[in-house]
């Protein structure tokens, strides 16, 4: 696997404003559900969304990643970060990408995922575990492919999943493959 | 808050869970938590619900359920349990292996004995493969090498086969 230069030398500095924090919302909010809006990359709006998604994960405890719908909007911009996550392998770093889709996926993995919105609650999700992903990046609005495999492949699809209106319930292995939170961050 | 559990068993059919659930629903009774699987084929539901419903009224608006003896109900009323957060870690425990009587009760004993709590176990039969898969919460502070090597000893003796793996979430 190779990693997109262009995206792991990402900061959100580029975005050149400060992020402020916002609450993150919780199911069974109707936003969590809602299929996001396509968004302009380059508008100021989505500019400072982006640095408030980045902004808000940094301080919340254990946070990989956070969708817009997590912060109550309802629009394809997500952020994550996996590179402190003792499960990672490659990573990009901290990176935002507004309207990203997954272009392709391989080898399916299952593992127990747990989420902000969703607290009370974990599941089994299997996903694919090598994906390449397309999206665009927030203020310049580039266009940028990147490959991304194990702990970060998940993460950007459970984000991805959000800006879909998807929570990891809507993927649960079964019908006793979600379990009672027992410890939290 | 008032609580039922209520116990729905017996011959399986389509429609049970339906009429149950609408019954109860009729009821004015809020279901929260459930579980409902097929034990060698015979339906098997627990559920807990909520509402100021006798439990008498429960069991009369199920009555019909029963009427043509297939099915067992029971309703009782329940306190409210507090559920605190554990302070221990959370496991899966996987056995399989050639069925025997106690595998479960042996077993399930080890994780007893150094006060592990199962919070959810299944077994199953089939053919002759004995299969349980159980949720397990270890106290803080465990031994987790100790019970490892106890599980596999009983194992030994059983002629089957353990595995203890940690349940981690993936926070994303």
């Amino acid at each position: 696997m190779t990693t997109n230069p262009r995206v792991r030398d990402w900061t959100e500095a580029e975005l050149d404003v400060p992020g402020e924090l916002r609450e993150v919302v919780r199911a069974p909010a109707a936003v969590l559900s809602a299929v996001g809006d396509v968004v302009d990359p380059t508008s100021p709006d989505v500019v400072r969304l982006a640095a408030d998604l980045v902004a808000t994960m940094r301080v919340s405890p254990g946070c990989v990643g956070l969708a817009a719908p997590q912060v109550g909007v309802g629009a394809k911009v997500f952020c994550v970060d996996v590179s402190e996550h003792p499960k990672t392998r490659e990573h990009h770093g901290t990176f935002v990408l507004c309207n990203a889709e997954v272009v392709s996926g391989s080898r399916n993995e299952k593992a127990r995922e747990g989420c902000m919105s969703v607290p009370d609650f974990t599941g089994d999700v299997k996903r694919p575990s090598r994906i390449v992903v397309r999206g665009q990046l927030p203020g310049t609005g580039e266009e940028v492919e990147l490959e991304a495999e194990a702990f970060e492949a998940r993460a950007l699809q459970h984000e991805i999943d959000h800006c879909d209106g998807l929570l990891f319930l809507d993927r649960a292995a079964g019908a006793h493959a979600v379990y009672a939170r027992k410890t939290y961050l | 808050m008032t609580l039922h559990a209520i116990t729905v068993l017996g011959h399986d059919r389509p429609g049970i869970i339906a009429e149950t659930t609408g019954r109860l629903a009729g009821l004015g009774l809020n279901l929260e938590d459930s579980t409902m699987t097929l034990l060698r084929g015979h339906f098997a539901m627990m559920l807990v619900c909520e509402g100021v419903v006798p439990d008498v009224d429960i069991e009369a608006a199920l009555a019909p359920l029963t009427a043509d003896g297939s099915l067992t109900v029971t309703v009782r009323e329940v306190p409210a349990e507090a559920v605190a957060p554990a302070s221990g870690t959370s496991w899966i425990l996987s056995v399989h292996g050639g069925d025997r009587p106690g595998i479960v009760s042996a077993v399930v004993a080890v994780i007893a004995g150094v006060g592990g709590n199962i919070t959810d176990l299944t077994t199953r039969l089939a053919g002759d493969l004995y299969l349980l898969v159980a949720e397990v919460d270890l106290p803080a502070g465990a031994d987790v090498s100790a019970l490892e090597r106890d599980l596999v000893g009983v194992a030994g003796d059983l002629g089957i086969d353990v595995t203890l793996r940690a349940a981690e979430t993936d926070e994303l």
